[in-house]
């Protein structure tokens, strides 16, 4: 199964991780991040490519905030980035715990 | 070229390895060509190394291992490490037989990422019969296996008028075996599937059951088994874009190193087919005439050259043009717009009644085996048990 029952949601207390199933990957052919799952692929924009690759199944989504906002100098990214993993995570590419 | 309206040729994303024909099931709906037997002169380890890395080069990232069956070559193993290493997400197409545990164990060391196992039916009996072996409880415990190695599993069913009514068991024996994903893969007529289209194709009836019971399902799973269900496009009236175009994204290699936009092409008229003997991928892709033949819109005649629609479908798929109309460049007699179209749904018409009358479902299917690919190659009216 995909998931299973100890899948936390989306929150910012929640860790993520790419899902077992998928696999988070640079494609030089492509000049961007891939998400790579049976039979498929779909190609990360720059933004997206750098949450994902924060989601290490070590820290919680409010630390991924914080990272990326340091890293960016911005202070109101929570929003796009909690969106972001929503369809992430609904799209099975990530999972919580 | 035949491509020129595009700006670029686009890269080939998938590359399918069809290792070889041999195959120890006999599913009378086989993509493989019925001239399968004549095919002599499998790849060599080194060939298909060569092939990896020229592809993934191209830009190909997917890559399945099918057949036949894949795991007759004793080189997967080596095959899989140079694949993981170079980059690919790598996808084992397999019946399951010819795999234990041993083997699942060193495919996961090469670095195996996903494994599909195919299954006839949910029923032990219709398994086997469909396969021509007995391998239903062998294909349990395979697909147990993969789960417990951590693998993402794929299950595929191929659907048909005998085991469309199964749909609900189906899911529940996927359920059961912790599928991932689950492929209700609608049986495609091409090569053994055509010749026995009598006798598989499903009814309208049977589909609109199917279809209710695998949206109850999708439902019922999101978020923990995904289902793909896909309507077989002879009961519809648009055409569907076959392999998501010619030389488009899909680069097949069969067994004796030919290269093919599909794998149902190697059959049609005019066309030699380059081969990885003689030429590299680059060169196969971007510059063979054959490649290029259907790529874009440029080949097309009426009606498709002047429909509307002609950019979204491409015109649907070559090779059931020819098969059913005698000429690849017509419109795919799927599409209500070609003359052909009247023609194929009163034939589908005429099957649907005939189906469950006993002397109609009496008429044996043509099993998948090299006797009956002789025989065919022969002209000779295969063997029909």
């Amino acid at each position: 199964m995909l998931k299973d029952d100890t899948d936390k949601g989306i929150g910012l207390e929640v860790i993520p991780s790419i899902a077992a199933t998928h696999r988070l990957q640079w494609e030089e052919a492509q000049n961007c991040h891939v998400i790579l799952y049976p039979e498929g692929m779909v190609k990360l924009s720059p933004s997206s490519a750098e949450i994902l690759q924060l989601c290490d199944g070590r820290k919680k989504i409010k630390m991924i905030v914080n990272e990326l906002q340091e890293k960016f100098t911005e202070t109101d990214l929570e929003n796009d980035i909690l969106n972001f993993l929503e369809v992430a995570h609904s799209n099975g590419w990530i999972r919580t715990k | 070229m035949a491509g020129s309206e595009q700006n670029k040729i686009p890269q080939p994303l998938w590359l399918l390895a069809e290792l070889t024909y041999a195959c120890p099931l006999q599913c009378p709906y086989c993509s493989n060509p019925v001239e399968m037997a004549s095919v002599k002169n499998e790849l060599s380890t080194g060939d298909w190394l060569r092939v990896l890395r020229e592809a993934r080069k191209m830009g190909a990232t997917q890559l399945g291992f099918s057949g036949g069956e894949p795991l007759t070559r004793i080189d997967l193993e080596e095959l899989i490490t140079e694949a993981r290493q170079l980059g690919f997400y790598t996808n084992l197409i397999t019946s399951g037989i010819g795999m234990d545990e041993k083997r699942i164990k060193a495919f996961k060391q090469a670095g195996l990422d996903h494994i599909q196992v195919s299954f006839q039916a949910s029923s032990e009996e219709l398994n086997n019969f469909i396969a021509g072996t007995n391998t239903f409880e062998h294909k349990k415990e395979m697909a147990h296996l993969v789960k417990k190695y951590g693998y993402p599993m794929v299950l595929c069913f191929v659907l048909h008028r005998k085991n469309e009514d199964q749909v609900k068991d189906i899911l529940e024996l996927s359920i059961a075996l912790e599928a991932d994903y689950v492929e209700l893969a609608t049986t495609q007529y091409y090569g053994w599937a055509y010749h026995n289209r009598e006798q598989l194709l499903p009814t309208k009836s049977q589909l609109a059951n199917a279809e209710k019971i695998a949206k109850e399902y999708q439902k019922k799973m999101e978020g923990k088994m995904k289902i793909y269900y896909v309507i077989p496009d002879y009961f519809e009236d648009r055409p569907k874009k076959c392999m998501d175009g010619w030389g488009n994204v899909f680069l097949t290699i069969s067994p004796d190193g030919t290269a093919l936009p599909c794998h149902a092409a190697r059959q049609l008229p005019g066309l030699e087919f380059p081969n990885v003997r003689d030429h590299d991928i680059e060169w196969i892709w971007n510059e063979s005439p054959d490649f290029n033949k259907f790529r874009g819109t440029s080949w097309m005649k009426e009606p498709c050259k002047s429909c509307d629609e002609k950019h979204k479908d491409l015109g649907g798929c070559r090779c059931q043009a020819y098969m059913l109309t005698g000429d690849a460049t017509n419109a795919d007699p799927v599409c209500g717009k070609s003359e052909f179209h009247e023609e194929l749904h009163s034939d589908v018409d005429r099957i649907g009644k005939l189906a469950g009358d006993e002397k109609f479902e009496a008429k044996p299917l043509v099993f998948r085996n090299m006797k009956n690919s002789k025989n065919f190659t022969a002209k000779k009216t295969p063997e029909t048990v």
